[in-house]
């Protein structure tokens, strides 16, 4: 190894790479992966929901940020009304719980906005969800203004266990990578699975598909293409609550205006990436944002070795643009994935267009 | 008379979004009084839109001053130029990025890519403005405008090329871009390109490249080119083979292949084109600013969509939608004083226009009359052709 490490130029390669392993073997770089992919992750399950019916989303940025602004007001309210000391399971307070359910129920509404918008007027779907990024961002800002929250829920905590378990040989080892985070990042997994399971298992998921492959074939067999789609774009408005309920209840313990930082974009590369499946888009999430924890890995704990001497000399001497390099990480990634590896793919077929009954004017 | 009727038949549903998105933000208004006065105040929408307009415009048509409302029109002519004279400054980049969205929608192409094609334009105007600060006037200005306009073009270019060729919906690519140009830039400015002795990190002072100001206090040379441009863009649109190459494969990219167009040129073209559009709003903020900062939030990009929207696309419809965003960002800070309504509320005036004319049909039920369609028929293309990957 200390041989290949000498090497010039090629040696920073290994010396990468050596880190790489040790920083996903023994630090968290998994768990704090898994923990930013997790509002792509969701963003992008919303994406598949409505994609999936031939609905296009891109307001998902926009049912993110509005969702996370609801969610952390209720909280900051329920909080001020009655603070309550932290519960055992994940630090959750009635604050907490409040805030997550009106984050979801938030991003549901603006999901319903979106599917009036799309299904019932059969306006330009792309259109709808630029209306709903760009109000979303208009109003939550001038309500963060207006309102100028001053308190704070706070966040939930990261999963606790008996400690005894932690100690057990490979599940201690597996509980530390991949559960030791708040419940919302925790339970992506579960939801990826499920929807994944029933996407192409359930008489729900073959309707879907069916209404985003084939509306009218679907229409002939006698499925509501309007009622599967509305359902789809609603319940997806779910997870695009949880993202946003991640974004203020999770992650952070404040609104900042524009905070959902396009995020809701990134899911939608993930969702092409994954080619309009749950566990490739989930995968699209994770590759993407590896970058972010990796990115944040090395500015923490600098690799040994000449490649940290340079590493830390360019942070010395370029400390913004080393920060801002490592921020613009997961954006330039995406981008260069979606150019490279998109070349295949192919989205539902009835996808963006709106559905008129045969015979309905 | 018939010259009204059709003028009505396309203007119609844009203005009655309009109205309505004002109502809905007095109704906005009226809530937050309880916020910042801590008790309902009915009024306080007539004062807001009421300074609004005198701030934009110098026109006032009520008396606020006793508590009492009065109706009172009066115009008080120095103001009015000074407020007319902002209103066009604070339109003219948005007629700008307008157009990078408008003309996009042309080819079917969604450019939400202004932010981050106004950012590098601005940048590249900036940086070059430093260096030419103490050429000659005309020399300077034009160098650093050509600068900013290179910028947004390559800007442009890139998602223009992704999607050609890789199959990259502008889409996802450009939102990227623009994340990508705000990180890459603070950077820069921050550790490179900074100067010393402002409290706060920004490029060197633009000096001769400074925007030329042709009258009043910030009447520049920029509103002279955006005019000019408008009418260029009209020609090249609607008068110029290449016009009618970019709307048929608006329209219809498959009868533009077998009618021996190429799709990919066409799409390269287009989008270079709006970076360059977007890019020259950049510059034109930045040398009237006189520096590039650090932290440049700019919100234009954004704007270019709204206004794209309302002017349905056509060089025209564009000039008088910025107009009137440009009307709305001009009178805000009055408004703001005035009414201690967070200037933030013209952004949400602004989403509310658009998403009544997204409910277009809605309205056109609503009114019964002959309305237009507003959304541009190209814009089906852009739907229809999401996620796909050949062009």
């Amino acid at each position: 190894m200390e041989v290949l490490f000498g090497l010039p130029i090629l040696g920073f390669v290994f010396q990468f790479l050596a880190y790489l392993i040790d920083a996903i073997f023994t630090t968290n770089l998994t768990a704090q992966t898994l923990q930013l992919a997790t509002p792509i992750a969701l963003g992008a399950l919303c994406g598949v929901m409505n994609e999936r019916s031939g609905i296009v989303n891109i307001g998902i940025e926009g049912m993110m940020l509005t969702a996370a602004f609801v969610g952390f007001m209720a909280a900051v309210v329920v909080h001020e009304a009655m603070p309550v000391d932290r519960g055992a399971f994940f630090g959750a307070t009635p604050a907490l719980i409040v805030g997550v359910l009106a984050a979801i129920g938030a991003g549901m509404l603006v999901s319903l906005l979106h599917a009036w918008l799309s299904i019932s007027v059969r306006a330009d779907q792309i259109i709808s969800g630029t209306v709903i990024n760009i109000t979303a961002l208009g109003l939550t800002g001038y309500l963060n203004r207006l309102i100028r929250p001053s308190g704070s829920a706070g966040t939930f905590d990261t999963l606790q266990l008996p400690g005894e378990l932690y100690d057990l040989p490979l599940i201690g080892w597996i509980l530390r990578m991949f559960l030791s985070s708040g419940p919302i990042t925790t339970s992506v997994i579960i939801f990826v699975i499920v929807l994944q399971i029933m996407l192409f298992r359930s008489r729900w998921g073959l309707r879907t598909r069916a209404v985003g492959e084939h509306p009218r074939a679907a229409d002939t067999v006698g499925i509501d293409v309007i009622r599967v789609r509305y359902r789809n774009v609603i319940l997806g408005g779910v997870f695009a609550g949880l993202a946003g309920a991640w974004l203020t209840l999770e992650f952070n313990a404040s609104f900042q205006n524009g905070m959902s930082a396009n995020r809701g974009f990134i899911a939608l590369a993930a969702v092409i990436f994954g080619r309009w499946t749950p566990i490739g888009a989930f995968g699209g999430a994770l590759l993407f944002m590896v970058s972010e924890a990796l990115g944040i890995a090395i500015r923490s704990n600098p690799p040994p070795g000449d490649l940290g001497v340079f590493l830390s000399g360019i942070q010395a001497s370029y400390p913004s643009l080393y920060n801002n390099f490592f921020g613009a990480l997961p954006y330039l990634l995406t981008l260069i994935v979606l150019a490279g590896v998109v070349g295949r793919s192919i989205p539902p077929a009835a996808v963006g267009q709106p559905y008129v009954k045969e015979g309905a004017t | 008379m018939r010259f009204l009727r059709r003028a009505w038949a396309l203007a119609a549903v844009p203005t009655v979004s309009i109205l309505l998105a004002l109502l809905l933000g007095s109704l906005l208004i009226i809530a937050s009084s309880l916020a910042t006065e801590k008790a309902l105040n009915l009024l306080l929408p007539l004062v807001a839109y009421e300074s609004l307009l005198q701030g934009a415009t110098g026109l006032s048509f009520i008396d606020v001053t006793s508590g009492a409302i009065s109706f009172a029109p009066s115009i008080n002519p120095e103001q009015a130029g000074r407020a007319i004279t902002n209103t066009l400054a604070a339109a003219a980049p948005l007629v700008l990025t307008g157009l990078a969205v408008g003309v996009g929608f042309k080819a079917g192409l969604f450019n939400i890519g202004g932010t981050g094609q106004v950012l590098v334009g601005g940048f590249l105007a900036g940086l070059v403005g430093g260096v030419v600060a103490n050429q000659p006037v005309p020399i300077a200005v034009t160098m650093a405008i050509l600068a900013g306009a290179l910028g947004g073009a390559l800007y442009g270019f890139i998602p223009g090329a992704l999607k050609a060729f890789t199959g990259a919906h502008e889409v996802v690519s450009t939102i990227m871009l623009n994340s990508l140009a705000s990180f890459v830039i603070v950077g820069l400015v921050n550790d490179i390109l900074k100067i010393v002795g402002p409290t706060f990190a920004r490029t060197a002072d633009v000096g001769n490249a400074a925007m030329p100001i042709v009258f009043g206090r910030n009447g520049n040379l920029g509103i002279f080119i955006v005019l000019a441009l408008v009418a260029l863009t009209y020609v090249l649109i609607y008068r110029t083979p290449l016009g009618f190459e970019i709307r048929t494969v608006g329209a219809n990219p498959s009868a533009a292949r077998y009618a021996g167009m190429s799709p990919r040129k066409l799409i390269v073209l287009t989008m270079t084109l709006c970076g360059m559009f977007a890019g020259l709003a950049g510059a034109f903020e930045i040398l009237s600013l006189g520096y590039y900062p650090a932290v440049f939030g700019t919100t234009i990009g954004f704007g270019g969509i709204t206004v794209a929207l309302l002017g349905r696309a056509h060089p025209v419809g564009i000039l008088l939608a910025a107009l009137l965003l440009g009307a709305m960002r001009a009178g805000a800070p009055s408004m703001q004083i005035t009414a201690k309504i967070p200037i933030e509320i013209i952004d949400v005036i602004q989403g509310l226009i658009l998403l009544f004319l997204a409910a277009e049909a809605i309205i056109r039920r609503l009114i019964r009359g002959r309305a237009e369609k507003v959304t541009p028929g190209e814009l089906g293309t852009v739907s229809r052709t999401y996620g796909e990957t050949t062009v």
